[in-house]
Order: C-alpha cells, then structure tokens, then sequence
C-alpha cells in the first residue's frame, strides 16, 4: 500500500556553487599545483564544481601556514580570545544553516531532513562545546597546565562531510592547535563553505587551512614531518596504514574506524519502538554510518513477529531525490560505494542468505540501493563479518543473553552496539559486557557534542566528543 | 663455612599460573652486576608467547568482571606479600642491579609502595576519568573507562622490580591481563615476583611472565591478533626495534605505548597515564521517560 506524496523540494537557490575551487591556505582561496578533479551530485550524476588536487608542495604550504600560524599567533592567544572565534563560528553555522544542510544534500546525497536537522544543528553545536573548553582547560583533569601539540593533520569521510569537520576542527582549535584538514574527494564542498566562514569570523590566516583531495593528498599529509597530531575518521584499511606510516615517530594518533555494530532485540523489547531504532540504526544516512547498527541480532521467540513488523516498516521507506523533506534515503555516495554494496550483496545471495527489499521505484539517474534485509544469516557470511557501508541488514537469532553477547562481540570492529529490552538490569549487564566504545539501549545512533564516541579494537582508538575528546590534542 | 650444599632454584617462565620451563628447552645464562654466574633463566619462545596470550584471553574474563574492590585488595595483597619478602628482593636487586643495600631497599619500598599506591586507584580511576554527559535531549549518558583486554608489556631492561612493577601494576589494576616480557639481563626479580603473585591471590593468567629476549619474542607479541595493546618501554634506545614493532602492531591496531627516549626515572610519579593508555571509554545512552 504505497503512499502518495506530493514532491516537497527544498530550494537549491540558497547555495552558489563556484565553478571551481582552489586549496584553503594561510586564509586564502589559492590555486593548487596538481590537477583537479570534479566533484558530482550522487543523485543526479551533474558536475557540481572542479576542486584543486592538493600535491605534496600544497601540502607543505598548508603545513607551513598552519606552523606560521600556531608559533605567532593561536598558540599565544589567550584561551577566552580563541573561545570566541570558535563561538563566532558556531553563530555564523547557525545562521548560514539552511545554506550549509542544502549543500550538504547536494554532495553528499543524504535526505535534507538529516542534513537540516542533524548534521548541521551538531555541528553548531560541536564548535559551541568545544568553544566553552578553549579557556577552561586547566579544568578538564589533564594537570593544571594542559598544553597543545602544535599542528595537527587531520582526514575526514564523506558520509557526515561536515559534521566529521567539527568533530576534528573544534576540539583543535578549542585546545589551541591549528590544522590543515583534508575533506573526501567525493564531498569537499562543505568543507570549502567553512574555509569561507572562517573568513566571515576572522580568524586568523593559517590556523584553519583545508586542502582537498584523494588518497595521494592524504598520505602526504600523514606522511609530513612538520605535522605534530594525525587525526583520521575513515577506513579500518586506511587507518592501519596510517598506524604504520606514524610508527617510530613523535606524532600523536587518534583513528576512528569501520564497525560491525550489533543491534540486539530481546523478547521483551517494545517491539514498534525497536523496530523504529533498527531502521535508524542502519538505514540513517543510507547506512554510510561506521556505528550502524548493521547486524540485527533478534532473540528467537520473537523473530518472526519483529521481521514481520520490520518489513512493513521497512515498506514506508522513501528513496529518492534527497533535497525532497518527504526522502527517508538518499543517494549512494559515489558509484564506487554503490559497486561495494551491490558486490557484498551479491556474496550474501550466493552465500546463501534470504534476501528482501520493499517493493521500490529508484530514480533513473544517480547511485542508489534500496534498503535490504538479509535473513538466515550466519556469523560465517561475508555480510555479517564486513562493513558494508550501505542500507544492508544481516538478521541474525539468538536463543540467551549469553548467546548474544558472544556474537555481537565476535567481530574484530567494537564502535557500537544496540540493546533493546525493557529489562533495565539486563541493559546494564548487556552494556558491560558489549566491547564497545559506545551502547545504545532502547536507542540508537544518537550524537552529541557532550558524549564521547569512539571504539574499542579495530574500530580504531582515540574518543571525540565530550571532555574525552579533549585528551587527543592535549599533552 | 658450612658443608651443607645449597639447594639451588630453578628460574621458569609464569603462564596461567603455574612455572614451566619454556617449551624450546632453552635457557641462558644470568650474570650478576659483576659478571659471576647466578642461574639459568629459561629463553621464552615464540611458542611461550603465544600459550600465554592465550592464559592471558582466557583470563581477562573474569578478571576484568571482578569488582574494583576486590581488585584493589589482591594488588595490595601483592605489596603485602612482597614486604613480607623484603630481604630476599633487596638481594636480587643488589645482584641484578649491582646498587648497594640500602638503594636496594629504597628500591624495594619503593616498588611495595608503587603497589599501595595502584591498588588504591582500583575504585577511583573510573570516578576520575568517567562521566555524566549533560546530552542536549531527553537520554541518560554515562561513560566509563573499561579495560583494553590483553596487553603486552616489554619491561623496562635496567630496573628488574620498580620498573616492572611500574609497568605491570597499572596495567592490571583496571582489569587488563598481561603478557609481559621481563628485562633480558636481570630477568630474576622478575620471576622472583612472580612467585609473590602466584601466591597474592592474583588469579592464573592474569600476569603471565616470559623471561628472555624481547628482541625474539616481542614481534610476536606485536602480531598477535589477539592481543589489544602493547607498551613498547622495555625497547629504550632500538628506535629500530621499537618503530618494527609499532608497525606490526597496526595489523589490528594495538594501542601502542611507545618507548620513551630514555629509560624513565621510576621514583617519579607516574601520573595517570600508565593506566589510561590501556583503558577504553564506553559511553551508554538510555532514554530517560515515564
């Protein structure tokens, strides 16, 4: 029983996209020396703008200015002064919010319902947090004199392009670091509307230099001497090169990685409320999300009712063009990500697992996936031992907690998991036995600037947000 | 000078609890500060290593599932034990370490105290580093620091006991096991101190003690897939060593504590990072609703 909606697009007037972009160095838009490289719509396939492809001098100058910057000028300013600039930028976020979520849906592909009402308001939120720490940070129990490590290296994913930013921006800058940042390749738009407010605020040149980018761009980043603090959110793959290509030096790691989170439903969870948070656990941002709740893990007795409830739920999902306030899931990001899904999918099948998806009319143009359940999944299949990355569910059962916990934590990942039961002492039992760095229960997929996040094992080490995330630019 | 011939000890490895000899049947020989032969001590192997990873998984479980109390009360049970003991470790310091009596008792004190002073951080270090996260909605919000899991800790080459203890104490306070590698040339207050653990109440597994070379048996450790975390303090001055072991320990990214450039001087303080190194901060949500 499909339901009829009238489109509701939101205007794409508000955004300027430029037809190309230089790097972001010592405040000012310059030209790079290496090639470009075009940055599309995943919904519509159109060029958005061609970006400058930072190459190792680019980098170098970036890491100059940013040296320049933190010697003379950030690293002396007092504490309540670099508040400020990080509060003018959380006011100009806020004020510019509607341009930035319209932007964010246009690169990234996400629904604007997501961009507009939970990336952007965190990121303001995010440097309004960070902002309050910058002159109270002999407060955050790291001895009286808390100093910053100098310049800091950091490198975002595309699939919260700018929330990833202030995750990684504002604690910087708050603890009195600067940084050259390097957004994906598949999302730098954002990022280059921020070097603008950074303009807008004032803020000095070279304390925030962004330079776009592939891998090359990355590595040689990483790769710099004169950077102090490689920050990294992205891969599990990447993040151990990055591990290796730090090792025997001086510089300081923190790596926020893939995941393989469980989502656990007990027999006596609310059963709607459930399924409500195993639709956000994994379809949330067409499940491009490292805390996904991809692995559905559902005790036995009341399997068949919560599938039967999923599917219908799952039957009310509209996929489409993501500037449209009815969109649930967007756009694939890149056709790249697209091929992974589909690939990992088709092992699923062949593996063996029931595949289903709701009955649904995909765009013509663009990358997309509908969102799918695999059932009979064992904890031997691909698509219950790999991140996906996309709108895929593995259902697996279970008979007792203990059960559950040994599967939920059988995989090398630990970001996340879910917990559904109206059980409150078995909540408390389950989250201290679940090996990860963060344990949603009667929940999921919830952020805040307040509560640090970050995993246990392979999903990579370091926590960001809260008074934790200070510790990553601090000594 | 009596007739009596001394009964002399036989220096082993500590997995799981108990004293084997290493698998390889491989010993080396131990010098004193001068130089005269003192024992054997047995030449952990790959294999060594690898049983006591598994001694080490095996008990993190229960070990980690203890309460913070009764954990403070077996490390404080160690320095009780090795008080009890004082004569005999200020000898194996004075012959390891070539110091005289009475440094070799400051040592000592120093370590039971560096024991007193750990065991009390058992109830309190997740009161210090923990918190109630004021989120911007209607969610209860804790995080709390928990144990990494299996660590692999190469002990520092120079002080056998204080740097040891320094080492191993933090480690296993907050509920990580450990597998570690003692100084190659003064590994007997190593196994002397084992022998205060097996009897301290400290579970089998929890602290699993391989003597010998960290040079052989570290990059294994580095690989293991199953342990979580590695401090690299025992490596001072291989800067070689110490970057080849990092880069192993990426394969599933360890939590590396990397040598410092020099051997640290083990009277000082040691802060709380010894111990948060090897912790992990969970954090838990819950709605909060009628």
């Amino acid at each position: 029983m499909p339901f009829e909606y009238a489109p509701a697009p939101e205007s794409r007037s508000i955004v300027d996209i430029k037809a190309s972009y230089g790097l972001f160095i010592d405040g000012e838009f310059v030209d790079g020396h290496g090639k470009s490289f075009k940055t599309i719509s995943p919904s519509t396939e159109e060029v958005l703008a061609e970006v400058a492809e930072a190459d190792e001098a680019d980098v170098d100058a970036a890491v100059k200015a940013a040296r320049k910057a933190y010697d003379k000028v950030w690293s002396k300013l007092p504490g309540r002064e670099r508040a400020k600039y990080l509060y003018r930028i959380a006011r100009i976020i806020q004020e510019r919010s509607r341009e930035l979520a319209v932007l964010e849906s246009i690169d990234n592909g996400k629904p604007i319902k997501e961009s507009r009402d939970v990336d952007i308001p965190i990121v303001a939120a995010h440097f309004f947090y960070y902002a309050g720490w910058a002159d109270k940070l002999e407060y955050a129990g790291r001895g009286t004199d808390p100093q910053p490590l100098g310049v800091a290296g950091q490198i975002i994913p595309w699939n919260f392009p700018l929330l990833m930013l202030a995750w990684k921006i504002a604690p910087a800058l708050a603890c009195g670091n600067t940084v050259v940042l390097k957004p994906a390749e598949t999302t730098p738009l954002t990022a280059l509307l921020f070097a603008e407010i950074c303009q807008q605020a004032d803020l000095p040149p070279g304390v925030v230099n962004i330079i776009t980018g592939a891998g090359g761009t990355g590595q040689a980043l990483v790769a710099h001497r004169g950077i102090d603090k490689v920050a990294f959110t992205g891969s599990t793959e990447v993040g151990k090169a990055i591990a290796r290509t730090v090792a025997g030096t001086d510089k300081k790691v923190t790596l926020e990685l893939g995941g393989k989170a469980a989502n656990i439903v007990f027999d006596d969870a609310p059963l709607d409320q459930a399924v409500e948070g195993i639709v956000t656990g994994i379809f949330f941002n067409q499940g491009h999300v490292c805390c996904a709740g991809s692995r559905l893990l559902v005790q036995e007795s009341v399997a068949e009712e919560l599938l039967a409830r999923l599917k219908r739920r799952m039957s009310t999902l509209r996929v489409g063009d993501p500037l449209d306030k009815n969109t649930d899931i967007g756009a694939i990001n890149s056709a790249e990500q697209l091929a992974r899904i589909r690939e990992l999918s088709a092992i699923g099948e062949a593996e063996g697992a029931g595949r289903w998806s709701p009955e649904c009319e995909l765009p013509t143009t663009g990358f997309w996936f509908p969102p799918t359940l695999f059932t009979d999944v064992t904890q031997a299949h691909r698509i219950a031992r790999e991140e996906i990355f996309g709108p895929v569910l593995s259902v697996l059962t279970f008979r007792t907690p203990s059960e559950a916990v040994e599967k939920a934590n059988n995989t090398p990942y630990g970001l996340s998991a879910g917990v559904w039961t109206e059980k409150g002492s078995r909540i408390l039992s389950m989250a201290n036995q679940l090996r990860a760095g963060v344990v949603w229960a009667n929940t999921f997929n919830k952020f805040d600037p307040t509560s640090p996040f970050g995993g246990f094992k392979e999903s990579g080490y370091g926590r960001e947000g809260g008074r934790h995330g200070l510790e990553a630019y601090l000594k | 000078m009596s007739d009596r011939i001394d009964v002399r000890k036989t220096y082993k490895l500590y997995i799981g609890g108990a004293f084997p000899r290493s698998e390889s049947a491989y010993s080396y020989e131990v010098r004193d500060s001068r130089g005269a032969f003192v024992a054997n001590a047995a030449l952990a192997s790959r294999k060594d290593a690898r049983d006591a990873v598994v001694a080490a998984r095996k008990a993190f479980g229960s070990w980690s599932a203890r309460t913070a109390y009764n954990r403070a009360q077996i490390l404080y049970r160690i320095a009780e034990v090795l008080e009890d003991r004082r004569p005999q470790f200020v000898q194996a310091v004075v012959q390891s370490e070539g110091l005289s009596s009475s440094k070799a008792e400051k040592v000592v004190d120093a370590a039971v105290d560096r024991l007193v002073w750990y065991a009390g951080w058992a109830d309190k270090i997740t009161q210090v580093l923990g918190s109630a996260n004021p989120v911007a909605g209607p969610f209860f919000n804790l995080s709390t620091p928990e144990p990494t899991g299996v660590v692999a800790v190469l002990a520092p080459q120079e002080s056998s006991l204080l740097g040891l203890i320094s080492v191993v104490a933090p480690v296993i306070v907050t509920g990580n096991t450990v597998v570690v590698v003692s100084s190659y040339d003064r590994p007997l207050p190593a196994v002397n101190l084992a022998e205060v653990l097996a009897t301290s109440d400290v579970p089998g597994g929890v602290v699993n003690l391989l003597t010998g070379s960290a040079a052989t048996v570290a990059p294994w450790l580095a690989a293991h897939m199953d342990v979580n975390a590695i401090d690299l303090t025992g490596v001072v001055g291989d800067a070689a060593l110490a970057t080849e072991l990092e880069v192993a320990a990426a394969d599933n990214l360890k939590r590396v504590r990397r040598a410092p450039a020099v051997e640290p001087d083990w009277s000082a303080d040691p802060g709380l990072e010894p111990m948060t190194t090897f912790l992990e901060i969970k954090t838990v949500w819950h709605p909060i609703g009628v």
